[in-house]
C-alpha cells in the first residue's frame, strides 16, 4: 500500500541493500596505476610536486583513464566547456553522475559508497557541505600549484577544500513585460510589480534562493547575524502580491512565467545570451542595495577511486585555462584577483559581468548555520497561504 | 487497496478442509519474502534513522528522541498540518464528487457510457507527477492560456495555492474514487430500492436508511485512499507551489537533498514516521467497518 510508506523511506532502504551487495561484491578500490616507481602514492599525495612533478601526475592520471565526477550540469558555470577541455587536453574520459544533483547527493554518494570503484572522484559542493565533509574527514588535503593565490577566507587552512567559482545575487528581469527594471530590492516592493518576482528555488533547499534571501536582509537592515529581515522582506512581498512561488528556470522565464527572478549572476547572465536568439530581453544588475556572493567549494574524495584524476582535475580547474573557462560561463574564479594582476585574465570576459562595485565580504560558518536556522523555521510563515 | 472492495475478500474463514492449508502457506512465501525485503527492510532502516544522531565530528551514533521532537515542531509540524489538511479537503471533495458522478453512470444501465467513464477514469486517476502540473500551469499558471484570455488574474485567481493544489489534486482524485466505488454500487441490489418504495419510503428516506449505511464502509475505503494519495504527493505540488504550501513531503525533500541545510537526514526519516503514523491512524478508522460492509455486498 502506497499510503504507509514514503519514498524516501523505500528509496534509503532499497539503497541500503544494494549498497550491502555491492560492498560484498567489489572489495577495496584499486590502487595499481596510481603509486609512482619510488613508492609514492597519489592517493595521499598532498601536492603535485610531492608526488614527483605534474608530469608524473599527468601520466599516473592517464594511467587512470577516467574520472568520477558528480552533479555537474553542462550549462552551470560553462561546465560542458570544462569536461570537454580536461577530455581533450589529458585523453581522460570524465563521467559526471546525477548532473543535477545537490551537494547532499554528492555526500551521501561519497559516504554509501566508501571505498567503491564506482564513487565520485571530486566534489564541487556548497561552502557548508564543504566544511561539514572535512569535519567528517570525507575529504583529501591536496594544494593545487595556485594554492597560495587563492584568497584567506576563500579556503581550508589544511587544503581540503577551496573555494572554486562564485558569484552575486542578481535581480534578472525581462525588458519586454517590465516597463522599468528593478535595480534594487527596495524596487521589488513597488505596486507595478505584481506577481512577477520569483527566486529561483525554495531556500530551504537551493544555495541561490537562500543567497537571495541573505541579500534581501543586508539590504533590509539586517546583517550576517541577522537573516529575519529579509524573510520580513518576502512577507511583504506575498502580502502586496509581487511575489510569485513559481521557481524560476530558463523555461519559465521564457514563457514570462517569472519576469522578474532572483539567482546568481553568473546564471542570469548566462540567460541574458540564450534568450537574445528567441526575442527576450533579458536584463540583470546586482542589486546595490543587498550585495551577497557565494562561491562552491572543491574537494577531492579522501577515497578516490582514481586518485591521480582526481588531483589533476584540480589542477586544470585551477589553471588559467580552468579558471577563465568558468569565467567564460559567468562565473567568478577564486583567481581572478591573482589573475587579474597576473594578467593571464581573459579581459573580454570579465567585461561581460554584471558590474560590482567593492570586494565580497563572507560570512563565517556560524553565521550561515544560525542564519539557515531561522529560514528553516521561519520561511513557510512568510510566504505561505 | 481496491482490491479490499471487491468480493474476494468474504472468502469462508472458518473451512472444514484444514488440512489443505500448509500447502497453501507456502504459495504465499515468495510475496512474503518480497514484502520482507522491499517492506520490511526500508521500515527498520527508517525507524532506526529516526531515533539515531550522528557526531558530525567523531562519526559516532547514538540513541535519541530528538529528531522526533524537532519533526513535531514549528516549520515541521506546519507542514504536516499543512499535509493532513490538504489530503483531508481534497479527500472529502474527490468523494462528494466522485460519488455522484458514478452512481449516475451505474444507474444508467448504459455500458458504453460506463466503460468509456471507468476506463477515462483509470487513465486520469494516474495522471499525475509533473506532467499534471505543467499541464495546469499552462492553462491556468499566471501566464497561462485561460487566465490570460479570461483575466483571471485581475479577480484574484492564484494556482499556486493551497485551493490550486485542492483544484489539481481534484483532476487525478474524483476519477480515482469513481473506481474505488464503482463496484460498490454495482453490489447495491434494485430489489431494496423497490422494496423500500413498496413500503412508501421517499428516495431520500431510501438513501439515508438503506444505501448510504450499505456503502458507508466502502466510501470510507475510498476516502482513506484518496487522502492516502494526496498525502503521498510530492512531484505535482513540488514543481507547481514549491515551498508556498507547506506540505510535509516537501520538508523532507529539502531535509534529504539540499544545498542549504546540513546534517538533516535523521529528521527527515523522524518525518516519514510522522507520515507512517498519520496513515497508520486514517487506516484505523476504517478497517473494523470494512468487514461489515463485505458481508452486505458479498
Amino acid at each position: 500500500m502506497s499510503v504507509s510508506l514514503p519514498r524516501s523511506a523505500v528509496l534509503g532502504g532499497s539503497l541500503a541493500v544494494v549498497a550491502a551487495l555491492a560492498l560484498s561484491a567489489c572489495g577495496a578500490a584499486p590502487d595499481n596505476a596510481s603509486t609512482t616507481a619510488d613508492g609514492k602514492s597519489a592517493a595521499t599525495a598532498t601536492s603535485a610536486a610531492d608526488f614527483g612533478g605534474m608530469d608524473k601526475l599527468v601520466a599516473a592520471a592517464k594511467k587512470e583513464g577516467t574520472l568520477h565526477a558528480i552533479a555537474l550540469p553542462r550549462d552551470w558555470a560553462n561546465y560542458g566547456a570544462l569536461i570537454d577541455g580536461f577530455q581533450k587536453k589529458y585523453g581522460i574520459k570524465i563521467e559526471v553522475e546525477n548532473p543535477d544533483g545537490s551537494s547532499q547527493d554528492e555526500i551521501n554518494a561519497v559516504t554509501s559508497r566508501k571505498g567503491q570503484d564506482r564513487a565520485p572522484d571530486v566534489l564541487d559542493l556548497g561552502s557548508s557541505f564543504a566544511v561539514s565533509a572535512a569535519q567528517q574527514g570525507l575529504l583529501a588535503p591536496y594544494k593545487v600549484a595556485a594554492y597560495d593565490d587563492i584568497p584567506e577566507a576563500q579556503k581550508d587552512a589544511q587544503a581540503r577544500w577551496y573555494n572554486d567559482y562564485g558569484g552575486y545575487v542578481s535581480i534578472g528581469c525581462d525588458a519586454k513585460r517590465v516597463k522599468q527594471c528593478p535595480t534594487t530590492f527596495k524596487d521589488l516592493l513597488k505596486p507595478q510589480y505584481k506577481g512577477q518576482v520569483a527566486l529561483n528555488g525554495n531556500p530551504t533547499k537551493s544555495g541561490s534562493a537562500f543567497g537571495g534571501v541573505y541579500a534581501a536582509a543586508l539590504a533590509g537592515g539586517g546583517s550576517f547575524d541577522d537573516i529575519q529581515p529579509g524573510l520580513d522582506f518576502f512577507a511583504e512581498l506575498k502580502k502586496n502580491g509581487n511575489y510569485t512561488p513559481v521557481e524560476s528556470t530558463p523555461a519559465t522565464v521564457e514563457k514570462g512565467e517569472t519576469p522578474i527572478s532572483i539567482d546568481w549572476d553568473y546564471l542570469n547572465a548566462g540567460y541574458a545570451e540564450e534568450f537574445k536568439s528567441k526575442g527576450v530581453d533579458w536584463k540583470v544588475v546586482v542589486p546595490a542595495d543587498g550585495k551577497f556572493s557565494q562561491y562552491y567549494s572543491q574537494a577531492i574524495n579522501k577515497d578516490a577511486p582514481h586518485p591521480a584524476a582526481a588531483r589533476l582535475w584540480q589542477e586544470y580547474l585551477y589553471s588559467a585555462e580552468g579558471q577563465n573557462l568558468w569565467l567564460a560561463g559567468y562565473a567568478r574564479p577564486a583567481l581572478m584577483p591573482a589573475m587579474e594582476k597576473a594578467g593571464t585574465l581573459d579581459k573580454a570576459a570579465a567585461a561581460k559581468l554584471p558590474e560590482v562595485a567593492g570586494t565580497p565580504v563572507f560570512p563565517t560558518e556560524e553565521q550561515q548555520s544560525k542564519a539557515k536556522t531561522v529560514l528553516a523555521q521561519g520561511w513557510a510563515k512568510a510566504v505561505s497561504g | 487497496m481496491t482490491a479490499t472492495l471487491t468480493r474476494a475478500d468474504v472468502a469462508p474463514v472458518a473451512s472444514p478442509k484444514r488440512r489443505r492449508r500448509a500447502p497453501g502457506w507456502l504459495a504465499v512465501l515468495p510475496l512474503l519474502v518480497f514484502v520482507a525485503i522491499a517492506f520490511g527492510l526500508p521500515a527498520i532502516a527508517m525507524l532506526n534513522g529516526a531515533f539515531t544522531v550522528k557526531d558530525p565530528a567523531t562519526g559516532a551514533t547514538s540513541y535519541t528522541t530528538e529528531n522526533l521532537t524537532n519533526s513535531l515542531q514549528g516549520a515541521y509540524l506546519t507542514a504536516l498540518l499543512g499535509s493532513v489538511k490538504l489530503s483531508a479537503v481534497s479527500a472529502g471533495l474527490g468523494a462528494l464528487f466522485g460519488l455522484p458522478l458514478a452512481h449516475v453512470v451505474v444507474s444508467s444501465g448504459s455500458r458504453a457510457l460506463r466503460e468509456t467513464v471507468l476506463t477515462a477514469s483509470g487513465v486520469l486517476a494516474n495522471f499525475g507527477g509533473v506532467p499534471l502540473a505543467f499541464a495546469f500551469v499552462a492553462t491556468l499558471g499566471n501566464a497561462g492560456v485561460l487566465t490570460r484570455h479570461l483575466g483571471l488574474s485581475a479577480t484574484g485567481w492564484d494556482l499556486y495555492s493551497f485551493w490550486g493544489l485542492v483544484l489539481v489534486y481534484l483532476y487525478f482524485l474524483i476519477p480515482l474514487m469513481v473506481l474505488t466505488i464503482a463496484p460498490a454500487l454495482d453490489g447495491l441490489r434494485a430489489q431494496w430500492r423497490e422494496a423500500a418504495q413498496n413500503n412508501g419510503a421517499t428516495a431520500v428516506q431510501y438513501w439515508r436508511h438503506v444505501a448510504l449505511p450499505v456503502l458507508l464502509p466502502s466510501l470510507l475505503g475510498g476516502l482513506v485512499l484518496l487522502f492516502g494519495s494526496a498525502f503521498a504527493a510530492y512531484a505535482t505540488a513540488a514543481a507547481m507551489v514549491g515551498s508556498s504550501v507547506p506540505l510535509v513531503t516537501l520538508q523532507i525533500a529539502d531535509a534529504i537533498s539540499g544545498n542549504v541545510l546540513v546534517g538533516q537526514e535523521n529528521v527527515a526519516l523522524a518525518l516519514s514516521l510522522d507520515m507512517v503514523l498519520v496513515a497508520g491512524l486514517v487506516m484505523a478508522v476504517y478497517l473494523p467497518l470494512q468487514r461489515r460492509s463485505a458481508r452486505w455486498l458479498a
